[in-house]
């Protein structure tokens, strides 16, 4: 009997620990003599330090220690480029990245400038008051526009501007496309910040044992490898020296990878320093000041279209905030510039973009890590032009979609992978077409009619979207047969509540043919793996899904072979089902997977030469290029012109991420992704005052959508499999919060056909779209 | 600093003595003294609702109360919630079968918010159990498969199927 596990919806092997509450999560680590650490963090965002007097703080019964940028000594430096900028000609990339604590100056409010260590957080905070900082407060730059005013302040003096990165990247030639056009339409879209918001705030826990002269240090990352690798290096240790666990991480979203936030840095310091484990929590209104955030970008884009609307043309002008570091590199600029160009043949495309420094807190990927903007301009500007075409929004993208002929299909532009950005696989058209089917978009503006003579105003939002995933450099698996006749696995990805411990067990449990449940799967453990790079890009189960498929695939390779000599047949006899080898024909010839283990690592006799002992094997995935899912999201939404409430009514994703390992699992990303577009789009915005205080720093203020806010998803599958690793997996992490905002937009404007409304902002709000309404009213 | 004060409760069954600052929150009494990590923190300022356990039955923020005002009462934690080691409640059958979990973290706040809710109104409509835990956030779920989960456990605890 082969089992089939991949594309099955089987329930979580993880999912007992955490509903049990015994799963570890890094606040979760109480270590003996544990000391607590709490952050002074700046009030201003832009401000010299005069002097930082730590004395009565130091004073304060209970304190251990008290540290600044002047403790540090060597230890005191700029943290790594997490990624350099991509091989574009041309480009422009001024590097400022974070630093431990701020020595002369702070640029965003939140940056942290001393940290106090003490017997509990309680004392720790107490003596963050004790701390006296002589600031001396200079000009805000806020407003990214501003920033390159030339009488704006200048964050990071050296470069003599505010510009952090220039790019241009394009193909075709747009200004003959232009000239050729029946209609150019160009607006300014605007896309504001967002928080990433994971229940769990960041935490770091660190002991260093001098007599094992080994450190190990429990972090909320989404890369403990490479925050292993970093610590070794900043420390002097040997990279077998330090231990980092990423143990149950509630959400990531982007923000929990940033090498190096100043926290990662510091803690395992401290820990040395002292020779006492430390651990610091984040608080939420610390996560709102100190974990990074995305969005703020805003674009100066136009269309050029033929009158039956074809697109000849994009062009596309945008400033990104980066906030006060570009640590992160262009990942998320360059991802709104490709992404922009979504599932659609564009012949020409010219897209320049700057990227600007601003006292505000860094910008990193956050789920979707910069394509929902792309998607937000490009959506925007075929509803714009189809409007004025007189053509059905729906139609106008079927006309403009790349053919199934087109793979795989080269933008020629760079992706953020630095490879070009190539479309693996993909097939749009049945996409939309289900898409509408499902809502019913025939039989919508029916409908709609008959609710606007009874007074109500539905509208219909139809979108596509492309999301590059599953990307480079690579990842790894070891998969062993216990001597217990279990499954183990380990991988170096952490983990983030993406069911990793499921889906790589079904990859492992379908090659083996064991039972799911056997298979025992470790992440984010880098004692039990110590290769690879990081949960983002949608990128998990694609590529280290593909490794632990290639290790499990040599492991049964061994299991055929050992069996084979010792049930003395051929290895083509040999069956493997249900956890046992057994002889074709002579099921008395047969021995369970632990038996066989066991005889695999013999304490008499010899392992021949060539051969290893144990079953197990150790494979890694390296894809040239990612794969691209993509979709179609489609709702219906009801609008009371006189509140501007917004009401979804219906929503409809049909998604294509390649073959499906789980769809449980993936439905409920692509459902978990819905819900934070639609906080993006119409409850979440970051709003920071002229002089860059943010001014909604609590979930009091900053509303995450409840289960009042978000309907069911409803969802169809495509499977278009990725042609470029071994299962056809696409990643799927992302795909449910990209293309949300241009839905909501769409869907908007087609309920109130009377208002002549454009909607070219997100997120928008009650207060925000009755505003906009106003204004469409007066005009 | 205020002296410590003496404190008396009863968690998941088992009592407990302790002496504790006034100031210190019932949610870091439980994990950081009684080492119940099982709930979580999330915001601290009574929103998020990860931190929800029941006092006496009904849900409750413990990061909104403090230690020293559970004295003499009877408190149950995610922890308490299964009869046993391999046994789960009901309602924890009901999340994992219907993937009302991803990360995890606001689960403990979700499963103890809803097992008053339940008792309360055993035959709860849709909107009823999003209304139910419209006061819990989850970053993860989008809700849907949580909603999901509540009404397939609500069928499995009910007494006797509903006509």
């Amino acid at each position: 009997m082969n089992r089939s596990y991949v594309g099955q919806s089987v329930p979580r092997n993880e999912d007992r620990r955490l509903l049990t509450g015994q799963a570890l999560f890094v606040d979760d680590v109480q270590l003996e003599g544990m000391l607590h650490v709490a952050f002074l963090r700046s009030d201003h965002a832009h401000a010299l330090i005069r002097g930082v007097d730590v004395s009565a703080a130091l004073a304060r019964p209970g304190v251990a220690a008290v540290y600044t940028a002047e403790d540090l000594g060597d230890y005191w430096r700029p943290g790594p480029l997490l990624v350099p900028p991509p091989p574009v000609e041309g480009l422009t990339f001024n590097e400022a990245t974070q630093v431990p604590l701020a020595k002369e100056k702070v640029f965003h409010v939140g940056e942290p400038i001393a940290l106090v260590v003490a017997e509990s957080r309680y004392v720790a905070e107490d003596a963050l008051a004790d701390i006296l900082v002589d600031f001396e407060p200079l000009g805000a730059v806020v407003d990214p526009e501003a920033a390159l005013a030339p009488d704006a302040p200048i964050l990071h003096t050296q470069f003599g501007t505010n510009l952090a990165a220039h790019v241009v990247q394009g193909h075709g030639d747009y200004e003959q496309a232009k000239a050729e056009a029946d209609l150019v339409i160009s607006r300014r879209f605007l896309y504001d910040r967002g928080a990433a918001c994971a229940l769990e705030n960041r935490a770091v826990a660190a002991r260093w044992d001098p007599k094992a002269e080994e450190l190990t240090v429990w972090d909320t990352t989404q890369a403990p490898i490479p925050i292993r690798n970093g610590l070794a290096r900043m420390l002097g240790l040997l990279e077998s020296q330090v231990h980092v666990v990423a143990p149950f991480v509630g959400g990531g979203f982007g923000p929990k990878i940033m090498m190096f936030y100043p926290e990662e840095v510091l803690i395992p310091w401290v820990a040395m320093k002292l020779g006492q484990p430390v651990k610091w929590t984040e608080d939420r209104q610390e996560n709102f000041y100190a974990t990074t955030q995305e969005r703020g970008q805003v674009h100066d884009a136009e269309i050029a279209v033929t009158q039956d609307g074809r697109i000849l043309g994009v062009r596309d002008f945008f400033l990104h905030d980066t906030g006060a570091y570009d640590s992160y590199g262009l990942t998320v600029p360059i991802n709104s510039q490709c992404t922009l160009l979504g599932p659609y043949s564009v012949p020409s495309y010219h897209s320049e973009f700057k990227a600007v420094f601003t006292n505000k807190i860094t910008v990193t990927p956050v789920r979707g890590a910069g394509r929902q903007h792309g998607v937000f301009v490009m959506e925007r500007l075929l509803d714009l032009a189809a409007r004025a075409l007189g053509m059905d929004p729906a139609e106008i993208r079927r006309r403009n979609y790349l053919g199934n002929e087109a793979f795989p299909y080269n933008h020629q532009i760079i992706f953020q992978d630095f490879s070009p950005l190539f479309y693996d696989s993909g097939d749009y058209l049945p996409a939309l077409e289900t898409a509408l089917e499902t809502i019913g978009y025939d039989s919508f503006r029916e409908e709609q009619r008959r609710m606007r003579e009874a007074g109500r105003h539905i509208g219909v939002g139809v979108v596509s979207y492309i999301e590059g995933t599953g990307i480079g450099p690579y990842e790894g698996a070891r998969v062993t047969i216990d001597p217990s006749g279990r499954v183990r696995v380990a991988t170096g990805l952490g983990t983030q509540g993406q069911g990793h411990y499921t889906a790589f067990a079904q990859v492992v449990a379908e090659v083996l043919d064991v039972d799911v449940e056997q298979v025992h799967v470790t992440t984010g453990d880098t004692r039990e793996f110590g290769w690879g790079t990081g949960t983002f890009a949608s990128r998990g189960a694609v590529v280290a899904g593909s490794a632990c498929h290639a290790a499990a695939q040599a492991v049964r390779e061994k299991i055929l072979a050992m069996a084979g000599r010792v049930l003395e047949a051929v290895e083509e006899q040999i069956e493997l089902s249900d956890g046992h080898v057994r002889v074709r024909g002579a099921p008395e010839r047969s021995l369970s997977l632990g038996e066989l283990a066991r005889m695999a690592n013999p304490l008499r006799g010899a392992v021949k030469p060539g051969t290893e002992p144990g079953l197990e094997a150790t494979a890694y995935f390296g894809p040239d290029r990612g794969s691209t899912a993509s979709g179609v999201h489609a709702m219906i939404v009801e609008v009371d012109p006189e509140t501007a409430m917004v009401e979804i009514k219906r929503y409809v994703v049909v998604h294509d991420c390649g073959r499906l390992i789980n769809p449980m699992i993936v439905e409920g990303q692509v459902q978990g992704g819905v819900a934070q577009g639609i906080g993006n789009a119409f409850y979440e915005k970051l709003i920071f005052d002229d002089s860059g205080q943010l001014l909604n720093a609590s979930f009091m203020d900053y509303l995450l959508p409840t289960a009042l806010d978000v309907p069911r998803v409803e969802m169809a599958h495509r499977e278009t499999p990725a042609p470029m690793n071994p299962l056809g997996l696409k990643g799927v992490g992302e795909a449910g919060c990209i293309p949300t905002g241009a839905a909501f937009a769409q869907a908007v404007e087609d309920a109130l056909p009377e208002y002549g409304l454009e909607i070219l902002e997100i997120p928008l709000s009650p207060n925000r779209l009755f505003s906009l309404l106003e204004d469409a009213h007066d005009h | 600093m205020t002296s410590p004060v003496e404190l008396s409760v009863r968690v998941n069954g088992a009592s407990h003595q302790r002496s504790v600052e006034p100031r210190l929150l019932l949610s870091d009494f439980l994990r950081h003294e009684l080492n119940l990590t099982g709930t979580h923190v999330g915001c601290e300022h009574g929103v998020c609702g990860a931190c929800t356990i029941l006092m006496d039955g009904e849900a409750v923020r413990s990061c909104l109360i403090f230690a020293v005002q559970a004295d003499g009462h009877e408190l149950t934690t995610v922890e308490g919630l299964a009869a046993g080691d391999d046994a789960l409640h009901p309602l924890q059958t009901a999340f994992r079968e219907a993937h009302g979990l991803q990360c995890g973290f606001c689960t403990p706040g979700f499963l103890m918010t809803l097992i008053p809710f339940l008792r309360d109104n055993p035959t709860p409509s849709d909107r009823e159990i999003r209304e139910g835990i419209s006061g819990n956030l989850c970053r993860c779920t989008g809700y849907q498969n949580i909603v999901q989960a509540v009404r397939l456990a609500a069928e499995r605890m009910a007494p006797e199927a509903t006509p």
